[in-house]
């Protein structure tokens, strides 16, 4: 039976391969047999092994990442239009990869009995099948593109366009460091620790033969399998998997998963039987994935497509886990990759004015609030932002207003596609009560200050972090000074802030074991924003307001410049800060593992090192909490 | 014609077999319970004047959508009004195909089953049915009614300062879940963008500590 939603089926994949070549008798009659599949984030589509569907999928909305949980490699990533899980059915056998749910997806499911018949009459359709099938990659067209543009035999320099592992090629380290197959295996070892290299390839003849890593070491000769006497010959690895020099990092990825390796040799021919040029190793693909963050500014800068940076955050995301894995300090990590959501930020709003009719009618600032205002944000979390413009005559205001009001839903609704959630609590610029002219929010401000209930408190907590996004700074600077002047005014202010900041709930319990949720969703999780994180948060805040202080957001700025305001107090701060850092860190690491907030963590999978050292980071916030507890008497007033 | 005149003993059977249904117990997962969500584009909005012009809906199964299951009806109209034509343009016996109010209810009587009925501002469209089934001599719907513009709200954080609105409109909740208003305006269409919505409505809150179905009904 046609109906309107087949019609939005067929509407769709029309405009994809190998869709596109159908006739649109054929295209109806797969449609009305399509599922359509709500699949949450993070959810299982297949997973290894599995026996076959009845169906193979279309990515409609959201996105799928191909993963072999093994080695816990991204495969391939589909987009809209994409499809995945059809191979298994042409080739009769179960799934080798896992098919994830990257994001909130929905996918249509196109039943494979209809499909086969119909692919077979299409002779177009059965050569992209083949072609996809045989490439091993998703879509042989792209492919033949990246032919045509770096089939160039001088190109020895990674092009520095574009960060889109589908199309960059890999770098490989080119100073190669070789033996032969009669060296002894102390003399192998003597070089690599020598040349400070983790792989040292065994050539005869100037033809790669064999490869011998630090693994080979441990696995082969301390085990006790080979004296080290013996010649590198009996623990090499080989023969070696070879590739020609113009290889896509996506390609060198999947070399790698398919054999199982993490070393490949690039040669002049891509044969063994030509001479060796260099070694590309799996830490090579994750540098050049992530490739450097001047790159990815000026992408996200180039862009004037709000979907376009939504495919460079993902590079962002690389960059991200790269730095993590290599223990890079954290401080840096958040600095670098704040810059780099600051770009997409501006971007946004940048492409959003370009949407408008005119240009605003008065100077104005977008302000990001929150864990963005603070720098903190690492992973994508919900936006929280707010909108202020210059004061105008009042019979202007409702015109101005409006005119900002169109904007911020612009930016708001860009962010949501680059993929920051909306905020729950509606605290965005498109509210009519967070788009305010100067004088307004400067009564809004006065009236959190003067009025401290507990709603004002949260409300002021989220607001009093905040950073310029887009913009006049002076606008902001000009907030900034009427908050310290009325704090000075209404100093019980700060009395109930600090209240605020003591209300988190305890990271643990009366025997220092850790409090985990009782119930819900998260059940046996710990907490660790609002257990760990947020306490300290708080608590920088209430300080550093104390001191006036204005222009730092971020905690563990806030801090060091604690410590160095009350040097007595020294220690606790740097400790503090420390442990903002730490926890910040963990938070980030478990997300990106977990592909989430970060938010809950699973102890049982914490070792037992990592657990003592979160409890650690636990009596900073004890002994914060009691500084704070004494120095705004809060007892006394509030107890 | 009223209730009186029909006892339970001569209701039509197509009524009996959709009341047999009732007398299982629903599965208390979450995921194996059936869904319909409806909508009902109408000639207006009183309950008693304005008649049903058209009905559509689509099952939801484990979060499955088969596009073969969907209802889709075209009701034949006495009452006509010029207004609301050209907000639906459903024209007055238009190209499609029409079938009596009668057949329409038996037909969606047979779709729905004991499936729960999810709609947008569900209230409205209950109330459209259960005055055309009053109106055939039968007695109201009997199943369980969620409606997306209440459960939405239980997604949103309220605090004093910001409060949510009293209605989200379903062209609001297409926004906020980036859904395409495509075919917006005609049962079906509608149907569909309220089912996408209800879903991401549902996964969002599956994340609360009592979530089930008694918690969405609160």
């Amino acid at each position: 039976m046609k109906n309107l939603i087949s019609e939005r089926v067929a509407d769709f994949v029309k405009n994809y391969p190998p869709f596109n070549v159908l006739d649109s008798k054929s295209l109806f009659q797969l449609a009305e047999q399509v599922l359509i599949i709500y699949k949450e984030k993070n959810s299982i589509i297949f997973t290894i092994d599995e026996p076959q569907h009845s169906h193979f999928y279309v990515v409609h909305k959201g996105a799928v990442t191909l993963n072999n949980p093994s080695t816990s490699n991204i495969v391939d990533y589909c987009d809209e239009g994409d499809i995945f899980g059809l191979r298994p059915l042409f080739a009769n056998e179960n799934y080798k990869l896992e098919a994830r749910a990257h994001e909130e997806c929905i996918l249509y499911a196109i039943p494979i009995d209809i499909f086969k018949p119909i692919a077979k009459q299409n002779d177009q359709v059965t050569i992209f099948l083949m072609e996809s099938f045989a490439s091993n990659t998703r879509n042989p067209y792209a492919k033949s593109q990246k032919g045509q543009l770096y089939d160039n035999e001088d190109q020895e320099e990674l092009t520095e366009e574009i960060a889109l592992p589908d199309l960059q090629l890999a770098s490989y380290s080119k100073k190669l460091v070789t033996c032969s197959t009669r060296t002894t295996i102390k003399k192998a070892a003597d070089m690599m620790t020598k040349k400070n290299i983790g792989s040292l390839l065994i050539t005869t003849n100037e033809l790669p033969v064999g490869i011998i890593t630090d693994k080979d070491f441990r696995n082969k000769v301390i085990s006790g399998e080979q004296p080290i006497s013996a010649s590198v010959k009996s623990i090499m690895t080989t023969p070696v998997i070879t590739y020609p020099k113009n290889l896509t990092i996506t390609q060198a990825q999947m070399a790698m998963m398919k054999s199982n390796i993490s070393h490949l040799v690039i040669t002049e021919d891509g044969t063994p039987n030509s001479s060796a040029l260099g070694i590309l190793s799996k830490h090579d693909v994750m540098v050049s994935l992530g490739d450097n963050p001047a790159v990815l500014v000026k992408a996200i800068k180039r862009t004037s497509r709000i979907k376009k940076i939504k495919q460079i955050r993902k590079s962002v995301m690389v960059l991200l886990t790269g730095y993590l894995e290599q223990n890079i300090p954290l401080g840096l990590i958040a600095k670098i990759i704040s810059e780099l959501n600051d770009t997409c930020i501006k971007q946004v709003v940048e492409i959003s004015l370009a949407k408008m009719d005119s240009p605003p009618p008065v100077k104005f600032a977008w302000l990001a609030l929150g864990s963005q205002g603070r720098s903190e944000q690492l992973l994508h979390t919900d936006q929280d932002n707010a909108l202020v413009f210059e004061n105008v005559p009042e019979e202007d205001l409702p015109k101005t207003t409006t005119y900002f009001l169109e904007l911020s839903k612009h930016v708001t609704k860009g962010l949501n596609t680059i993929g920051y959630e909306y905020c729950p609590a509606d605290m965005m610029a498109s509210n009519p009560k967070w788009c305010l002219s100067l004088e307004e929010w400067k009564n809004k401000l006065s009236y959190w200050i003067g009025n401290p209930g507990p709603n004002e408190v949260l409300m002021s907590s989220i607001f009093f972090d905040y950073s310029l996004a887009y913009g006049e700074r002076s606008l902001l600077d000009n907030m900034s000074d009427h908050i310290f002047r009325t704090v000075k005014n209404y100093p019980i202010f700060l009395v109930h802030l600090a209240n605020g900041a003591l209300q988190s709930p305890s990271p643990t319990g009366f025997f220092r074991q850790f409090v985990v949720e009782q119930d819900g969703q998260h059940k046996d999780s710990f907490d660790l924003k609002s257990r760990a994180l947020r306490p300290l948060v708080d608590a920088a805040r209430v300080l550093i307001l104390s001191h006036s202080v204005k222009a730092i957001s971020n905690t563990w700025e806030r801090y060091e410049k604690l410590a160095e305001l009350e040097p007595n107090n020294k220690e606790l701060y740097m400790a503090c800060s420390y442990a903002t850092k730490a926890l910040l860190k963990f938070r980030t690491r478990q997300g990106l593992a977990n592909h989430d907030s970060g938010r809950f963590i699973q102890l049982d999978q914490l070792s037992k090192q990592e657990k003592m050292k979160l409890k650690r980071t636990f009596k900073a916030i004890k002994e914060i909490q009691e500084l704070i507890t004494l120095r705004f008497k809060i007892t006394n007033i509030l107890g | 014609m009223g209730l009186f005149n029909r006892t339970s003993k001569n209701l039509p059977t197509f009524w009996k077999n959709y009341e047999n249904l009732f007398k299982e117990t629903q599965s208390k997962n979450f995921k194996e319970l059936t869904f319909v969500v409806l909508d009902t584009e109408t000639t207006g909005f009183s309950f008693k004047d304005d008649r049903i012009l058209s009905i559509g809906a689509v099952k939801i199964k484990d979060g499955t959508i088969s596009v073969q299951e969907v209802f889709d009806s075209y009701l034949e109209q006495e009452k006509f009004s010029k207004e609301t034509v050209h907000i639906h343009g459903l024209l007055k016996n238009g190209q499609r195909e029409c079938i009596s109010e009668i057949l329409a209810l038996e037909k969606f009587l047979a779709y729905v089953g004991n499936a729960i009925i999810v709609a947008h501002h569900a209230g409205f469209d209950i109330g459209m049915l259960n005055n055309a089934l009053e109106r055939h001599g039968l007695p109201k719907l009997k199943n369980t009614v969620l409606d997306t513009g209440v459960i939405y709200k239980k997604t949103l954080i309220k605090s004093y300062l910001v409060q949510p609105k009293p209605n989200y409109t379903l062209d609001e909740l297409a926004e906020k879940f980036s859904i395409s208003r495509k075919d917006r305006h005609t049962a079906l269409g509608d149907a569909y963008i309220t089912a996408v919505a209800f879903l991401k409505i549902t996964s969002r809150l599956k994340e609360k500590k009592n979530f089930s179905l008694k918690y969405l009904l609160r």
